[in-house]
């Protein structure tokens, strides 16, 4: 009896391990659904990651449940929960339908976690030729698209005019198009007596190394995320100016707890208090300036190359169909009316008519559908300057955008990229070392990500 | 006849009792069965399955693919694992002690506290409640280098305090000074062993000519010495399993500093292996060798306790 002990505990091990193990099997990617957009639609659609927290998706959530008739449309609120969303599809029961960061997508596809939404996007009739190129390149994963993208995140020039005509300067100085224009600035500006009391210009690194290296003729990753060209002379020559404008004011240390300590969200802001010469930052901050602090002496551009052109790193959503989704059909069709323009206009003028009540300008949404931009532009108002420079600059920035290609180890890209400028920032690597150990850890993560996929 | 007797009475009462123990043990495990249940299903059964998973190649989504003892060499090629390790080993040697003598400071005040003893215990043990995302978001505020309250009182004093949350040699240190704020729960502990100690003791102490040094030294401290360890043994293993306010303040959303890699704790490692990057094989096995090596330090505490904890019943 006693020697049957272990044999019975071990036995019941193999057992459980085994059955955890089938429990967790490859989802199946293949998708046989029938999509059609005159279908009547029924069952459940359970959508993670996404909240109707304003007008501009409270208007498109009620169409968008309008049009699936009989189905029941549940919300999980929320920015997207990895380990929940993970948890779910491990358990055999994800949501119907997901919302997600388009950096997430390549991951998520690579590992067979959403569905590729080539069917979806032929059966409900979604026009993808509307949608902005970098937005449709960034969930578009080995020649299949799976995700619909909606929103647009761009960059802009966004400095005080007052500091600058203070010092001769004006926003051509540090919008990008002149490096040494931009170091000279950052010197001119900046205050340091013995404390940062002025930043004079954040170049908003690690987060805008991308930017930075694409003004300077380098995507750190191939067009078909396989390559990555972190160490690219160019990607280290530009590394080497945005640091340096940095070390130009004090050093990075000083000027990140100084941005730290700014009230960045309310009237006393770093622009409204005179306080940062000039900075790099996504298009919504504007709105938040024109809201919080409209007399703030504001001067806006695009972010500029080398040669002049604006440029923009660009981000935002995606709709994606988990795999296992129990109702596919139904999750299509939402991200379909979700991102389709008749639905974005009517969010617009919702947004409008709220900004007219409130006596207040509407500054237009980039929505990452491009003939939506181009017609919710036209109903954009007058906030008077530098507001108007402010808006115009965003739609010429939201022309001229380019993204990192989907791949299946973006995370880790990311990471490894971020981490080799901070060693740069916090001064133990050099530019061209930090970026030299980047290279060889991200090739070989993504040759091994790659590798993995095609097994 | 007699002999008959006595040879019969065992056999008769023996199934009793035998009966009756088991009994006892089938309600004792019916009554108990709740948290074995629980026990079995959330605690023994991810450990065992961990083991398991720490051997394949798994993305959580995907079947977990065999691959032997493959994650086990890669950790030993992994600089970021040493450089973790290294992080959180450091941040342990910062933090146990400072907890330790802090707690014992505030222990000892409020044992002589009197009737404020209940306020201060109460006052002490409020930040315990705080939610550590909470604290990882108050110590980016408090430690601001620029505007932060930590370095506007060092200023009274004349001293320019250092760039705690983004100057890489203080970011450590700052997380242990920030780590101390939660010290309550320890002192309350410490402050039930304090008022274990025997008074008589400290009545001979007294008559001998010891003073409050002496006492604590030749008194105190070896009768409280369970308690210490306890202690010690339970902050060393929270101080290598570090998360929470180091992932708030440095990796949470949107928060790309540029001190990533003084903040780098195994844990979070292991997180970002396991939820970030998908390799949940690998966290498996980065999560057993965390396993053994808190292990191997609390044997060596075990060891090394048995010269310094004084048992009142004799050694164990």
């Amino acid at each position: 009896m006693k020697r049957s002990i272990p044999f019975a505990v071990a036995a019941a091990s193999a057992l459980l391990l085994t059955s955890c193990a089938v429990g967790t099997g490859t989802q199946n990617t293949d998708d046989d659904t029938e999509y059609d957009p005159s279908a009547e639609l029924s069952g459940e659609l359970n959508v993670m990651g996404f909240g109707a927290g304003d007008e501009i998706a409270q208007t498109r959530y009620d169409l968008a449940v309008d049009a699936l008739g009989e189905v029941d449309v549940t919300l999980i609120e929320g920015d997207l929960d990895m380990q929940q969303f993970l948890s779910s599809v491990a358990a055999g029961d994800p949501p119907e339908l997901l919302y997600a960061n388009r950096d997430q997508i390549g991951s998520l596809a690579a590992r067979g976690a959403i569905i590729p939404l080539d069917n979806c996007i032929e059966g409900e009739g979604i026009d993808t030729s509307q949608f902005v190129e970098s937005a449709l390149d960034q969930v578009t994963f080995d020649d299949s698209v799976y995700g619909i993208p909606e929103f647009n995140v761009v960059q802009l020039t966004m400095a005080n005019e007052s500091l600058l005509t203070d010092a001769g300067l004006t926003i051509e100085d540090v919008n990008g198009s002149d490096w040494d224009a931009v170091t000279a600035a950052a010197e001119a500006l900046v205050v340091n007596d013995g404390g940062l009391s002025v930043i004079g210009v954040d170049s908003k690194l690690p987060e805008f190394f991308p930017l930075w290296a694409k003004a300077n003729g380098v995507d750190l990753l191939s067009e078909d995320g396989r390559t990555a060209n972190l160490n690219d002379p160019g990607a280290v020559e530009a590394l080497e100016f945005a640091v340096g404008i940095y070390e130009a004011q004090g050093g990075f240390s000083a000027v990140k707890a100084y941005r730290d300590s700014a009230d960045f969200f309310g009237s006393g802001n770093q622009y409204a208090t005179n306080v940062l010469g000039s900075m790099w930052m996504e298009q919504w901050y504007l709105n938040v300036l024109n809201d919080v602090s409209p007399d703030a002496p504001m001067a806006f551009d695009t972010f500029r190359t080398p040669d002049g052109e604006p440029l923009a790193f660009a981000s935002g959503s995606a709709w994606a169909i988990p795999a296992g989704s129990s109702n596919p059909a139904a999750g299509c069709r939402f991200a379909r009316v979700m991102t389709e323009v008749d639905s974005w206009i009517a969010a617009a003028q919702a947004r409008l008519d709220l900004r007219n009540e409130e006596g207040t300008a509407f500054t237009g949404v980039l929505t990452g559908n491009a003939v939506a931009d181009d017609q919710i532009r036209e109903m954009v108002t007058s906030g008077g300057e530098p507001w108007d420079s402010g808006v115009e600059a965003m739609y010429e920035a939201n022309d001229n955008t380019f993204s990192l290609p989907a791949n299946p180890a973006d995370a880790e890209f990311k990471t490894i990229w971020q981490d080799a400028v901070n060693r740069v920032l916090n001064g133990q690597d050099d530019p061209q070392t930090a970026l030299d150990a980047a290279q060889e850890e991200a090739q070989s993560v993504l040759d091994e990500a790659w590798a993995s996929m095609e097994e | 006849m007699s002999a008959l007797t006595l040879d019969t009475r065992p056999s008769v009462e023996r199934p009793a009792r035998r009966r009756a123990r088991r009994r006892n043990v089938i309600a004792a495990l019916l009554f108990l069965s709740p948290w074995i249940v629980g026990f079995l299903i959330f605690t023994a059964w991810p450990i065992f399955y961990s083991a398991y998973l720490s051997l394949t190649n798994y993305d959580v989504i995907n079947s977990p693919d065999f691959v032997g003892i493959e994650n086990y060499q890669r950790m030993i090629e992994d600089p970021k694992v040493r450089l973790a390790l290294g992080n959180t080993l450091l941040y342990t040697l910062m933090k146990v002690p400072a907890y330790m003598l802090l707690s014992l400071a505030l222990a000892l005040l409020l044992d002589r506290a009197g009737r404020a003893s209940g306020f201060f215990r109460t006052v002490f043990f409020l930040p315990k409640m705080t939610p550590p995302v909470a604290v990882g978001v108050l110590f980016l505020l408090l430690f601001n280098g620029q505007s932060g309250l930590v370095n506007s009182v060092l200023g009274w004093f004349g001293i320019n305090g250092p760039s705690w949350t983004t100057d890489p040699a203080w970011v450590k240190p700052g997380l242990v000074l920030m780590s101390l704020w939660t010290v309550g729960a320890s002192v309350i502990i410490l402050l039930t062993a304090l008022r274990d100690v025997p008074k008589d003791l400290y009545e001979a102490a007294r008559i001998d000519g010891a003073g409050f040094w002496q006492q604590t030294k030749s008194v105190t401290l070896p009768m409280i010495s369970p308690t210490l360890f306890f202690l010690v043994i339970v902050n060393t293993i929270g101080a290598f399993q570090t998360f929470d306010e180091a992932y708030t303040a440095f990796f949470g959303s949107g928060n790309t500093t540029y001190s990533n890699d003084a903040a780098l704790f195994y844990v979070i490692y292991l997180f970002q292996q396991a939820f970030q990057f998908l390799h949940m094989g690998y966290a498996s096995a980065l999560a057993w060798l965390l396993f053994l090596i808190i292990m191997i330090i609390t044997v060596i505490q075990v060891i090394v306790s048995r010269r310094l904890v004084h048992y009142e019943g004799g050694s164990r």
